[in-house]
């Protein structure tokens, strides 16, 4: 079986994936897992639009 | 009296002493059971479903796995990455999957996929670890 995903959806699973072992690991309680979680999959969303405009702008 | 609260006292130390060492090594085997194994059922089983997809995706996309190797220092960094999956790692190899040439763009992020999986088991792996010591609840 093979998957195909494209560049968007492989960063996003990617985000997603990391995020929840990083809320779990690095954080006591299960509300702070939860938000640190939320901020990780945030953080590594937000890198990815930073990244694909700073790479827009430098195309130009 | 005192002499049983004392046996109590060893015989909880023994048991920690020992989950110390099982629950990092069978989280090692499989992703998320270090936790499972102390009673952490909702966050071992959501580790085990990140770890999986994310390793079980790398291959679906066609990414490679590294063998162990003595070359190129990526190469070698590569291997430790993959065998922190552990099982998953154990059975790639043996049934010889992830050995094709990459072909496309999407498959160099599957490679990724299964090294980054591995390297998030590591750190469930020393999670297990500290809620055996008693470092975390």
């Amino acid at each position: 079986m093979t998957i195909t995903l494209n560049h968007f959806s492989a960063a996003v699973v990617f985000s997603l994936c990391a995020s929840i072992v990083f809320g779990i690991t690095h954080r006591d309680t299960t509300r702070e897992m939860v938000r640190y979680g939320l901020y990780c999959f945030a953080m590594f969303l937000g890198g990815v639009f930073l990244a694909g405009w700073a790479m827009w702008l430098l195309r130009r | 009296m005192a002499n049983s609260t004392t046996e109590k006292k060893v015989a909880q130390a023994e048991s920690t002493g020992i989950m110390a060492v099982v629950a990092p090594a069978i989280g090692w085997f499989i992703p998320g059971a270090g936790h499972m194994i102390q009673k952490r059922w909702i966050r071992g089983g959501l580790l085990f479903l990140s770890i999986v997809s994310l390793f079980l995706l790398g291959l679906a996309m066609q990414g490679r796995i590294y063998k162990a190797n003595g070359g190129d220092i990526l190469d070698m960094l590569g291997f430790v990455g993959d065998v922190g999956a552990g099982g998953l790692y154990i059975l790639t190899m043996a049934n010889d999957w992830g050995q094709g040439a990459i072909a496309f763009a999407t498959a160099d992020y599957g490679t990724k996929f299964m090294i980054v999986a591995g390297l998030l088991n590591f750190i469930a792996v020393a999670d297990a670890y500290h809620i055996a010591i008693g470092k975390k609840r």
